[in-house]
């Protein structure tokens, strides 16, 4: 399907250049290449490209740049802020098929893979040697590492693990000037200058191509303990979660969920999830067992001067383990309630929880839209999901409206417009607001320096 | 147009079903196609995504596409993953039956297998018997073993020939009277037993063992000589006018209203035989039959654990050795009926055997209907995979409820020169009836 404007013979040149089985032009490949997670953002490539080697990745790009074309890295394609839709002349490489592990080196606790593998394959290679890695988001059993890499992805287990950046030592990746480099190292500490690997990271593919990646693991915890604690409202449910953070406690995982979620998932898969209640905390404790024990008690002591209307904890670990798959598919389960759905990713400092929860139910009632919300609650981070419906010219409008009127509520409270989506498209208009103008100029000049020529995923967190 | 039709085309069927798909993502990891390609056309999302821009008119039906539809295999194993609930089945079907109504992938060869066997040989039970009976004498003679030995013919035919099943000596009717009573116990319900096409060719024997547990536990069977194909084949493939037909057939065969159920032990049948009511306009006469029919169909296994069935007794002298079985959820059993437990129970139920559960088992084999014919690359990719897992849990015996799969998977497990058995659990749990006390391992005898 070449695009109008794209000059035939430059096509043909790339048609020319690679085999049959590594580049899909037709039609019927592409339109399944033109979308992502995210909710109304819609634009075809004009070719994906499997590359089978880095000479592969260096000659697109120097095409890319002879022709005024434009490369879009890509794994599995679920970021939730467009970022891995492409714009107007894009090449999507298409990453799926480097998916394997290159080392396993249990003496220095580290992982070297390719980018296309998948969060759930690295988390089972740790596990084979009694290890961990930590960063678990809802979509792990299809995202790959080089995506987790580029929105620096979180998960459930941030409070206490941190997100992909904390796991990464080292990389390799082509800069869009054609050089390779390797960056990073397999040392736990390391000050020789800039960290330019931490440059990458978080970067949604507009700065280089993430070709390798060295990952950090750790133990395994040896225990595991799950408190389900249910909620007549949800500010209540919201201070207490800033109650057991201004006690210190740090469980592995604070998770919040609204009645309009539990509904949905619990339609999906009955999971236990209380129906009635306004709102749940789930909340993971893991560890050494007897510091778990200690904590569960700290924390359901907490949870108990905040009025629950139950306090439950998981008998085994296959009823642990049901709760987290439930809340894993909460965005997906969500699409059940509205035609279209999108969904905020703002992060506010802790203490604001309660405040930023109440303004989201003020602003749904003001416009009329309904918003349901869940949470990584111990972070901070909010994903207010607005039930919304494409076809509707009047309600999307609204949608947007309330959208922004979070935005700047969340940055006004000294937050974040995202805490681990990303950008992508469907932020970078409030991207503005959060920083200051030399700030922003900031972000711009390192693309300047990095990608003169604007090849990769152009467009994308900032015009 | 009425509701059917517009059920049954792309262009027609009410939009919100398509839209549903938020392309999300994730049913990808449970996709086997995408599994093994990484490509997106060949999952889930990226077929609806084609399907979507079919019905929005921004892409014409083509040939593509329609070998994209045929690439797929209809195992829903999407269908479970999706959390938002995307009807795929009935975007399928009604893809498959455009491509059909349009006859962009018509050729000659296609035309003639398609016309012989789902237009002509599916379609009645007498047919169906003659080349059966045909078919019997054929293998009988050896000519089959023949015809793979001549070096002339091409290798495609040569394998086409080597999936033929072996006919059983007799077919259902002949070891099922129309009527049966249980003998020892009280009869505590009346249900219809469902014979099935390519049970009632190759499988007759589970059709008897299904009687005979049924008897066993309390129920008289009502078991019609013609039944016929249910139409399941016809209406993944794209010809729902003659599912439609063939669905009628059964409707008028069985005394619906008499029954407390209606049984069937094939677990892509049953996937179609729940839904006939989808088949038929709202407010018609066949739908009302239907509607009837549809609550009263029974999966063999979940009809079992519904009724509370009676567990084999083991013997009083326990120094009987387990044997080591294994089950692979079938499809149209686990993806299409959401039945995963109700066969685990029964075979755990059993005495003198040691359940292991088989890794993804939920995995298709590559069988799926007449795919291993149209796609046998693909399919033998996936049966490959199988085996390795099946010889990985060190099992005797691998059940499974779906008559494609005993076959497909028997020929993967023969390949590989391996000497485990493949057996229906519910003909196990006959055998665990009729137990007798051997000294060594019951279920291999
Ligand atoms: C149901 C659901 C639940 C989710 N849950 C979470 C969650 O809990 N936490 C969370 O943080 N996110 C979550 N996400 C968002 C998303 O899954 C993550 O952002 C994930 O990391 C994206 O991975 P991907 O492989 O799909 O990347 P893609 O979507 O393909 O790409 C994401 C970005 O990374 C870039 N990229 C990909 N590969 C490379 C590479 N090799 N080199 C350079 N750049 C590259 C792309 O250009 C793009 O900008 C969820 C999404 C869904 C649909
Ligand atoms: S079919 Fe379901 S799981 Fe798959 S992409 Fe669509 S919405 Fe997501
Ligand atoms: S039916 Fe099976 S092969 Fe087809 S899209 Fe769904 S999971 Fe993939």
């Amino acid at each position: 399907m070449a695009s109008l404007s794209f000059p035939n013979e430059a096509l043909r040149s790339l048609i020319d250049h690679f085999p049959e089985s590594s580049l899909l032009i037709s039609k019927e490949d592409l339109i399944p290449y033109s979308f992502d997670a995210t909710a109304t953002f819609y634009h075809a490539p004009l070719a994906v490209l499997f590359p089978s080697s880095i000479e592969d990745i260096l000659w697109v790009l120097q095409w890319a740049k002879s022709n005024h074309a434009c490369i879009l890295p890509r794994g599995s394609g679920t970021s939730l802020s467009g970022a891995a839709v492409p714009q107007k002349n894009s090449i999507v490489l298409s990453m799926t098929k480097w998916n394997k592990i290159l080392e396993t080196d249990p003496d220095n606790l580290t992982l070297l893979v390719e980018p296309g593998i998948t969060t759930q394959a690295v988390q089972e290679e740790a596990a084979k040697f009694s290890l961990f890695y930590p960063p678990d988001p809802g979509s792990y059993k299809i995202s790959t590492i080089g995506g987790n890499v580029g929105h620096n992805s979180g998960g459930i287990r941030g409070l206490k693990y941190g997100v992909t950046r904390n796991y990464v030592l080292g990389m390799e990746v082509v800069l869009p000037n054609g050089q390779v480099v390797w960056l990073g190292n397999k040392c736990v500490k390391d000050s020789a200058g800039y960290s330019l690997k931490d440059l990458f990271i978080g970067s949604e593919g507009t700065l280089g191509i993430v070709t390798k990646v060295l990952l950090r693991l750790i133990p395994k915890p040896q225990e595991r303990q799950v408190i389900l604690a249910s909620f007549p409202t949800l500010e209540a449910a919201s201070e207490a979660t800033s109650a057991i953070i201004k006690a210190a406690l740090i469980p592995s995982a604070l998770e919040f969920l609204d009645q309009k979620t539990i509904e949905c998932i619990e339609a999906y898969s009955p999971a236990g999830f209380p129906k009635e209640s306004q709102a749940v905390l789930l909340i993971e404790s893991d560890g050494h067992p007897q510091a778990v024990q200690d904590e569960i008690i700290r924390i359901s002591q907490v949870l108990k001067q905040y009025g629950p209307l139950e306090i439950k904890i998981a008998e085994n670990p296959k009823q642990q383990e049901q709760l987290w798959s439930a809340r894993k598919v909460a965005f997906s389960a969500l699409a059940r309630k509205a035609p279209t759905v999108l969904l905020e990713d703002v992060t506010v400092p802790r203490s604001s929880l309660a405040q930023m929860i109440h303004k989201i139910q003020q602003i749904s009632k003001t416009y009329a839209v309904e918003i349901a919300v869940y949470a990584h609650m111990g972070d901070g981070n909010l994903h207010p999901v607005f039930l919304g419906d494409e076809k509707n010219k009047d309600l999307m409008e609204k949608v947007f409206r309330a959208m922004k009127e979070i935005f700047l509520y969340a940055i006004k409270l000294g937050g974040t417009v995202t805490g681990e989506h990303g950008v992508g498209l469907a932020k970078k208009e409030f991207l503005a607001y959060q920083y200051k103008s030399e700030e922003f100029q900031l972000l711009k000049n390192i693309k300047k320096i990095l990608d003169p020529d604007n090849l990769l995923n152009p467009g994308k967190i900032f015009d | 147009m009425n509701k059917l039709s517009a059920k049954h085309s792309l262009l027609s069927l009410d939009s919100t079903i398509i839209q549903k798909c938020i392309h999300c993502g994730m049913c990808l990891p449970s996709c086997p196609t995408y599994q093994e390609t990484k490509i997106e056309r060949n999952s889930p999302r990226g077929r609806i995504a084609l399907m979507r821009a079919i019905a929005e008119k921004r892409m014409d039906l083509t040939a593509s596409f329609a070998h994209e539809l045929y690439f797929c295999l209809g195992c829903l194993a999407c269908q479970t993953a999706c959390p938002v609930g995307v009807d795929y089945k009935t975007l399928f079907e009604a893809s498959r039956q455009d491509i059909e109504k349009s006859k962009i992938l018509n050729n000659p060869l296609r035309l003639l297998a398609r016309t012989f066997l789902i237009n002509y040989l599916f379609l009645s039970s007498r047919r169906l018997r003659t080349f059966g009976r045909l078919l019997r004498i054929y293998q009988r003679m050896g000519l089959d073993r023949f015809f793979k030995s001549l070096p002339f013919l091409p290798a495609k035919l040569k394998d086409m020939l080597a999936q033929i099943p072996s006919i059983a000596p007799h077919f259902s009717f002949e070891l099922i009277p129309p009527r049966e009573l249980p003998i020892n116990t009280p009869t505590r319900w009346k249900v219809g037993l469902l014979t099935g096409c390519i049970q009632d060719l190759v499988f007759s024997k589970i059709n008897r063992d299904t009687a005979d547990v049924l008897l066993y536990n309390g129920c008289e069977v009502i078991c019609p000589p013609e039944q016929g194909c249910c139409g399941s084949l016809h209406a993944h493939n794209g010809e729902m006018e003659t599912a439609e037909r063939l669905a009628k057939k059964l409707l008028a065969a069985f005394p619906i209203e008499e029954l407390d159920a209606i049984i069937t032990n094939s677990a892509g049948c049953g996937s179609h035989l729940k839904h006939f009511s989808d088949l038929f306009p709202p407010g018609t006469f066949w739908r009302k039959k239907a509607e009837a029919w549809d609550k009263k169909v029974y999966d063999i296994h979940e009809w079992l654990i519904k009724i509370g069935f009676s567990p084999p007794q083991a013997f009083a002298s326990t120094n009987q050795s387990h044997t080591v079985i294994t089950y692979h959820d079938a499809c149209h059993l686990c993806h299409g009926q959401k039945i995963k437990n109700e066969p685990r129970t029964i075979l755990q139920s059993l005495p003198y055997v040691q359940f292991i559960e088989l890794e993804e088992s939920d995995h298709c084999c590559g069988s799926a209907g007449i795919y291993n014919i149209l796609q046998p690359e693909m399919a033998h990719k996936l049966l490959n995979k199988k085996v390795e897992k099946i010889k990985k849990t060190k099992a005797s015996i691998v059940c499974t409820a779906n008559p494609g799969c005993l076959l497909f998977i028997e020929k993967g497990l023969k390949k590989h020169h391996l000497n485990i058995q493949t057996i229906h659990p519910i003909s196990l749990l006959a055998k665990g009836y009729k137990l007798k006390d051997t000294g060594s391992s019951p279920f291999l005898q």
